[in-house]
């Protein structure tokens, strides 16, 4: 690709916020007809120069330089203005309108009588079917979509707008493979008619099937740019955690298996089900053991785990608890229980954004003793202080409005919050969704730990490789049903499970029957 | 906030930070427009029985029920609701223990039963709120708005649409009487609010209304248990108000069917947000919601006080209140902030340079 001119220049940027240099002295060039990937530890300042980009940060220090001229950004609307469009991390769509409307928002079709409605709704589907969602009716509310298709809708937003620059903050991160593929065709569309794309990811592979050019941050510090061609995994991984990756490979080597040490299961249910979310299945979790669920996007694994949980009742299903016969209908009545749950959606059913790291951490803990028995603050400081060492959560201060720590950061407080309530059984729903490399390795040997202590861990991940990792039994979901059951071991891997999974319900009854009994054998 | 206290300087940046600080300021300055108008406005003089007599010990009793209803409000607007009943569970009160007391010897027992008459009372109206709101799942709005219009009804079904009047020396006494000089309305509001903080803050009750207001679903999965805090703040909201109906028809020991109470819960609701709480829910102030009333009924007297004719009081009230909540607005104050900022800026470089 030839040199041509950037069209985003970033030069020398310095953000600090009170008592962090978020960023000191950074730059980044974007081209015409490139994509290219931000890279970086949580924490390492991507979000904040993202966020300078798109106006939201003013710099302290810097210049931003947008097709060769340099600009103020004040605020969001100026960055569109320069044609820069984002599509974050968490969607930023509007729930409550439609389809169409959330496309065409601020660019809608306007006639002699104000909105000329029927022609954004054809403006919009006109949009969407260049991303290949010809099939979605603009008209329908947004919020029926699945989380995966809100983000298209979200792309197709950005494309609405006729941007020259495109941000996709972490975009695939709840994307299955197919999403996945379909976003990088999208991508490269846009990419092939001269929309410069920064793409940001923690998924190796997605990077480098994507990306032409990255630049790489540690602890908000420019560590350099590369051609992707030029940079090897390894030398990547080094240059974002700044140190050596024998560490990391070490949790690839697991040493052994966890032996099982009781006869009969800590939690069983039997003929669990809830209408349109989960299909009868029986499942049983023993203590020190970790039972993956694996399945694509949509298969079921988060709605088996509310089920578990309380989050949803179920509609049928008999449950024992070490034994004894219970009912788990409320979150309340699991925690009473000594279940917990962490939640994929770490912004709407995790994080309590305006409470402090203490009272989040301490929150499920208060509420299992009721309000009338506050715990005292003596007890609440040593909770917190344990977990925040034990995590590694940084900034360790607990009185921090929990909003204002990084996404991985706000997950270890979350598993704190679990942990402190003392579960027998955990539930962890995407742990590792958009955390860096070093942190997720920290969470990942955390929850090995932890059931090498006793506990009961459920573990949900949609990267199948993770679940392959981790877990010492794996359940495989795919529409809504428990397809098998496998043991973990040499001879389970992800391939085996994707083919579990691509062959379940094709050709004759008795193949799929042969894997079944296979797997439960 | 406790580590500052020890310096008096920071405990004052503490509180000029607070947004209920604006309404303290506000107090004062009423209070001085009334002085300009007659220097003799804060004078106090010895009554007959050894009480304060005085235009502010007037504000003080007027500030009583609001008090009240504000502090209940302010728990419910922590959760992210609103109750519009307040009003209407003042007249129910009103009615309730003035049809009662018509009919019972004037003795300190009927006295006491007649509040123990409205505790249940707007308990239950409490109650009838909290299970709409929270089994049912209406919105507050819309189920408080329910009770707002029946209440003023059931007032009237009581009392046979009379404004009934009674005798009973000590339930007068509550709205009336004075304790060390001070009228006994305003310290049992003072008394209520504290032990409504205290309850709060040192229970974790503060903790979960306010996890529920910012995030539901993320209070849910955490175990909190929603619907009984719901139901528990709408009937303290109730047994509060009811409260504040007794403090308004004792000092006349008569209810008016139309009058008690009427459009109160609006001003329980500015004093809640005068008071720093915000509407959309989560942290809360309950000092704030006592500046607040306070605050109101300073308005309410000053606009009397100043003859302002009737009909142009609403106005004048408004006025006021606007400039208060852009006085607050962070936006505005940032603003102010830049202009001082940007004309201070070339002093601090002489002073660097120097």
């Amino acid at each position: 690709m030839p040199e041509s001119l950037p069209i985003v220049e970033m030069v020398g940027i310095s953000i600090a916020f009170p008592g962090v240099k978020a960023l000191d002295e950074v730059g980044l060039r974007l081209f015409p007809g490139e994509v290219h990937t931000l890279m970086g530890e949580n924490g390492a300042g991507k979000s904040t120069l993202i966020k300078a980009l798109t106006g939201v940060y003013k710099i302290d220090e810097g210049e931003i330089r947008i097709a060769g001229e340099p600009r103020r950004l004040g605020g969001t609307a100026d960055a569109q203005n320069a044609g820069v469009s984002t599509v974050y991390q968490e969607v930023n769509l509007c729930p409550n309108l439609t389809i169409g409307e959330n496309v065409m928002l601020g660019h809608e079709v306007r006639g002699a009588a104000g909105i000329n409605w029927r022609a954004t709704h054809r403006a919009a589907r006109e949009t969407l079917a260049k991303l290949g969602l010809g099939h979605l009716n603009p008209k329908h509310s947004l919020s029926a979509l699945p989380l995966a298709l809100q983000q298209l809708v979200a792309i197709s937003r950005s494309m609405v707008a006729r941007c020259k620059v495109l941000i996709l903050d972490e975009p695939t991160s709840s994307l299955d493979a197919n999403e996945v593929e379909q976003l990088f065709t999208v991508i490269r569309g846009l990419r092939d008619q001269g929309v410069a794309i920064l793409f940001v990811s923690h998924f190796l592979d997605q990077v480098y099937a994507i990306s032409d050019r990255l630049t790489v941050l540690r602890n908000g510090r420019f560590e350099g740019e590369y051609r992707t061609s030029e940079l090897d995994r390894a030398d990547l991984i080094s240059k974002m955690i700044g140190k050596d990756i024998a560490a990391l490979k070490s949790l690839d080597a697991k040493a052994s298996r966890r032996v099982r040490t009781d006869d009969a299961p800590l939690y069983a249910a039997k003929g669990l089900s809830r209408k349109g979310a989960i299909e009868e299945l029986d499942i049983e979790l023993h203590r020190g053991e970790v039972v993956g669920l694996a399945g694509l996007l949509g298969s079921g694994r988060t709605e088996l785990a509310r089920l578990v949980y309380g989050a949803d009742r179920p509609d049928t299903g008999e449950v024992t608890l070490g034994g004894e016969k219970t009912e788990i209908t409320t979150p309340a009545k699991a925690l009473a229980r000594r279940i917990a749950f962490s939640s994929e959606n770490r912004r709407d059913e995790g994080i309590v954004r305006d409470l402090s790291v203490r009272e989040n951490l301490i929150l499920a803990v208060q509420a299992r003793r009721g309000w009338a028995r506050p715990l005292p603050r003596r007890e609440q400081d040593a909770i917190v202080a344990k977990y925040i060492a034990a995590l590694g959560v940084r900034p360790a201060d607990p009185e921090r409005p929990i909003r204002l720590l990084s996404g991985g950061n706000q997950q270890k407080v979350l598993l704190g919050r679990w942990l402190a309530t003392e579960p027998d059984v955990l539930i962890l729903d995407e742990p590792t969704r958009g955390i860096d490399v070093g942190a997720k390795a920290e969470i990942q040997e955390y929850v090995s730990d932890l059931a090498d202590e006793g506990l009961s861990v459920l573990f949900i991940s949609s990267e199948i490789e993770e679940v392959v990792r981790q877990s010492d039994r794996i359940i495989v979901l795919k529409d809504h049903r428990k397809i098998a059951e496998l043991e973990g071991g040499r001879d389970v891997s992800a391939e085996s499970i994707v083919t579990i999974i691509a062959e379940d319900g094709l050709g004759d009854p008795s193949a799929d029957t042969a894997v079944r009994e296979e797997a439960t054998a | 906030m406790s580590a500052n206290a020890h310096r008096p300087a920071e405990a004052l940046k503490g509180l000029v930070r607070r947004q209920y600080f604006w309404g303290i300021v506000a107090i004062a300055l009423l209070l001085l427009v009334n002085l300009i108008k007659d220097p003799g406005y804060l004078a106090f003089s010895i009554g007959s029985s050894g009480n304060l007599v005085g235009n502010v010990i007037d504000i003080l009793r007027a500030a009583a029920p609001i008090i009240l209803i504000a502090v209940g409000m302010c728990l419910v607007v922590a959760t992210g609701g609103i109750d519009l009943s307040v009003g209407s569970v003042m007249v129910v009160a009103g009615a309730v223990s003035m049809e009662f007391l018509s009919g019972a010897p004037d003795t300190v027992g009927s006295g006491l039963a007649a509040i123990g008459l409205v505790i249940a009372v707007s308990a239950a109206l409490g109650a009838v709120n909290g299970v709409l709101v929270s089994v049912v799942g209406l919105q507050p709005f819309i189920s408080t708005l329910v009770i707002m219009l029946a209440g003023r009804g059931l007032a009237k079904v009581i009392t046979g649409g009379q404004n009934t009047a009674a005798t009973n020396e000590s339930f007068r006494w509550i709205a009336n009487g004075y304790v060390l000089g001070l009228p006994v309305v305003f310290l049992l509001a003072l008394l209520l609010a504290l032990a409504m903080g205290f309850l709060v803050r040192r229970s974790a009750l503060g903790l979960m209304l306010e996890a529920i207001g910012m995030d539901a679903k993320a209070a849910r999965l955490a175990g909190v248990n929603r619907r009984a805090l719901l139901f528990t703040v709408y009937i303290l909201g109730g047994v509060l108000a009811g409260f504040a109906g007794v403090f308004a028809t004792a000092s006349v020991m008569t209810v008016d069917v139309s009058r008690t109470g009427y459009q109160l819960e609006l001003d329980a609701i500015l004093a809640v947000v005068i008071g720093g709480t915000s509407l959309a829910g989560g942290k809360f102030n309950i000092t704030g919601a006592v500046v607040g009333a306070i605050l109101i009924a300073t308005l309410d007297k000053t606009v009397v006080f100043l003859g302002v004719s009737s009909s142009a009081t609403p106005a004048f009230k408004a006025v006021v209140i606007v400039v208060l909540c852009l006085l607050q607005s962070e936006r505005v104050r940032r603003a102010f902030r830049q202009r001082r900022a940007a004309t201070a800026r070339p002093a601090e470089r002489e002073a660097v340079a120097a």
